[in-house]
């Protein structure tokens, strides 16, 4: 592998892990204050990206309207379904809610199936971001340079608003001690709220980022970078933001090197993701950065 | 809260029951014959499927009855949608069975031929496949025919193209698993050796799964091998992906496809990056000046749908007629009277030629047209003939 071979794929690597950390992002900050795995997650993800579609292809908005449009509409749909699928089985087996949240996103894939047709529509062009760029040897789409720096950006300001804010405090409250979190008196329910507006929020970023370069939607097309950004939660530690972003880069740095190094291999790039994810769980269960936590029946 | 989501439960309920008994038709008449339509109408086949059942519904306009013994028979066409994924597909093949259909059309995409063929030979029905190429489809399979050229004729066709335009060295992308994708990018490869007299003019190979979105890993190392020309046979779905991640990453080597390719919708999502993009196709409006029976479907489908004329409509068509021609032949439905009359098939005139069946139930062709986009256009290159 000669270096510019090496940086591209570099870029490469690191536009995609930032856009997988984005998701897992999501997938952490719910589970660490429901102990709830959201399942739906990668489906709010691939509505986001529907979302965008018809902001800009149907609406014809112009771009900058379009994104702020997708989050506010992505936040709305992943509120309502906390709300109606998750909120009335708070008091239920945790299994329950786990369960509901798998219907949701299977209710989000039909939906969308039966909605939009199966067939996958073209992700619109988003002002300057698929402009194609050059460094040298290296050449990518303006978004892939991007989606990094957000990606770094949306992680310094979400450790200040968990450890430095009245909310934060409230947050790290509530998933240290759920009971005893209410009983302090922080309105729990608000800060579900938040929790699912934040998440939802970068799932739709993450949506913009992530279809740009690759400019497909179908009603499938969550399922696949859902699974995987809930494998780099789970290796960064589920429940720990840093370790989200860290899992997220490690998968899209590693699944990019193992297909320029191995060739032949490169089709079974999702099965490594998910070796890894096994691995992980043999030596580390708790993940990279994650505590070990004594499990209470 | 609890009574808006028995609400809602309730809603969900009337909706499915109701969305489930719209599917079922009242019983048949006597005097009509059923011909299903195996094809994908939605996944990543999805629109190609679509443009192959225009096709069948187009000539069902033309040749709405068939006469059978002096009788004449109103012809039903029952449409079960294969998703383009091999396990619904027999769920889908079997559905059609249990309609009562005497005969088969479709489908768009091999895989999906492939895996249904059994249950079609199983129970004895005809099945013709318009635009399947894979050899497989019909080599070990008595009830499996089809009207166009297969892939190892397809693989030299463009492998000869690219030889000629001064190629010497190509990297070849495939599906991992998909019957169409990897059947054609081995035939080219073959051809390409062959062609150049050099074992290692292929400089890199690459697979990629069902759905993969980023394809910029594996096409990084098709840059750094920097090949003469990228084969990729891939579908509708994939292929902008792939031309878009190639030319944003740097790779400026013509890009080249099979049949799959001639689809307006590679054009709209590729955008600009479309152009020059080279793919080889069954069928040409163009040429269809030289047929009466071309000219006038072609006029006819333009009127009635939309132009230009896709190569996999014209495919729909010739299947629809030749069935038909041959069930009328037969005087009978049953299967085994059929398929000796789609045995008998001799010279029928088609829109993509003339069909005669070889003894794998082959339609003889022996040509194929190679085009290119120009100006947001499929633009016709050259017809290319091989005894």
């Amino acid at each position: 592998m000669d270096a510019s071979t090496f940086f591209q794929n570099c870029v490469t690597g690191i536009s995609l892990g930032s856009a997988y950390a984005l998701i897992a992002i999501g997938y952490t900050m719910v589970y660490g204050i429901l102990r709830l795995i959201n399942f739906a997650h990668g489906d709010i993800f691939m509505m986001a990206g529907y979302f965008t579609i018809f902001a800009i292809v149907d609406f014809h908005m112009p771009w900058y309207i379009a994104i702020i449009f997708v989050i506010i509409a992505t936040v709305l749909l992943g509120v309502a379904i906390e709300r109606a699928a998750y909120k009335p089985l708070r008091e239920s087996p945790r299994m329950s809610i786990m369960i509901s949240a798998i219907g949701v996103s299977f209710l989000l894939e039909n939906s969308a199936t039966y909605l939009f047709s199966g067939l996958p529509r073209a992700f619109p062009e988003l002002g300057f971001l698929q402009k194609v760029y050059h460094i040298g040897d290296i050449s990518a789409p303006i978004v892939t340079f991007i989606t990094p720096v957000v990606t770094i950006v949306i992680l310094i300001a979400l450790i200040y608003l968990v450890n430095h804010t009245k909310t934060g405090m409230a947050m790290r409250a509530a998933s240290k001690d759920f009971e005893a979190a209410k009983l302090m008196g922080i309105e729990i329910n608000h800060i579900i709220t938040i929790t699912f507006v934040i998440g939802c929020s970068l799932a739709a970023i993450s949506a913009i980022l992530y279809f740009s370069p690759r400019p497909m939607v179908y009603p499938f097309s969550g399922l696949m970078p859902g699974l995987k950004c809930f494998v780099a939660a789970v290796i960064g530690g589920i429940g720990n933001i840093p370790g989200a972003v860290v899992g997220g880069f490690i998968i899209g740095i590693a699944e990019t090197f193992l297909v320029a190094s191995f060739p032949s291999l490169s089709g079974y790039s999702d099965a490594f993701t998910f070796v890894l994810l096994i691995i992980m769980l043999l030596f580390r269960p708790t993940g990279l950065l994650g505590e070990k936590i004594a499990e209470k029946v | 809260m609890k009574k808006i989501s028995l609400l809602l439960v309730v809603v969900l309920l009337v909706a499915v029951f109701a969305t489930g008994c719209g599917g079922t038709k009242e019983a048949a008449t006597d005097k009509v014959i059923k011909i299903g339509v195996f094809e994908p109408l939605t996944g990543e086949n999805g629109g190609g499927g679509k443009q192959e059942v225009d096709g069948m519904t187009y000539a069902n306009t033309v040749k709405p009855t068939a006469t059978i013994n002096g009788e004449e028979y109103k012809i039903e066409l029952v449409v079960s949608d294969n998703q383009s994924d091999k396990t619904v597909a027999v769920t889908a093949a079997n559905y059609l069975i249990d309609q009562g259909v005497v005969a088969v059309l479709g489908s768009y995409g091999s895989g999906v031929s492939i895996a249904a063929g059994e249950v079609f030979a199983g129970a004895k029905i005809p099945a013709m496949a318009a635009s399947a190429t894979n050899p497989q489809v019909t080599n070990t399979n008595d009830w499996y025919y089809r009207v166009c050229f297969l892939d190892p004729f397809q693989g030299t066709v463009v492998a000869n193209y690219a030889v000629q335009n001064g190629a010497k060295t190509a990297a070849v992308i495939t599906q991992l698993g998909d019957d169409y994708s990897t059947g054609l990018g081995n035939f080219f490869m073959d051809a390409f050796k062959k062609l150049t007299n050099n074992e290692d003019s292929i400089v890199a190979t690459q697979t990629f799964q069902q759905n993969q979105a980023d394809f910029n890993a594996i096409l990084q190392n098709v840059k750094a091998a920097n090949p003469d020309v990228l084969f990729a046979p891939s579908s509708i779905t994939t292929a902008p992906l792939i031309i878009k991640q190639a030319r944003a990453l740097g790779i400026t080597c013509p890009i080249m496809g099979g049949d799959t390719w001639e689809n307006v919708s590679i054009i709209e999502n590729a955008g600009k990056d479309a152009e020059g993009i080279i793919l080889s196709t069954f069928f040409d409006a163009g040429l269809a000046d030289s047929s009466k029976v071309a000219k006038d479907f072609v006029d006819g489908f333009s009127k009635a749908y939309y132009t230009p004329v896709p190569a996999v409509s014209a495919l729909g068509y010739d299947a629809y007629m030749v069935m038909i021609d041959a069930i009328e032949r037969a005087g009978a439905t049953d299967g085994p009277s059929i398929q000796a009359a789609l045995n008998a098939t001799n010279g029928f005139e088609g829109v993509t030629g003339s069909i005669t069946f070889d003894k794998f139930g082959d339609a003889q062709k022996n040509m194929a047209v190679i085009k290119t986009v120009k100006d947001g256009q499929f633009v016709f290159v050259k017809a290319v003939t091989i005894k």
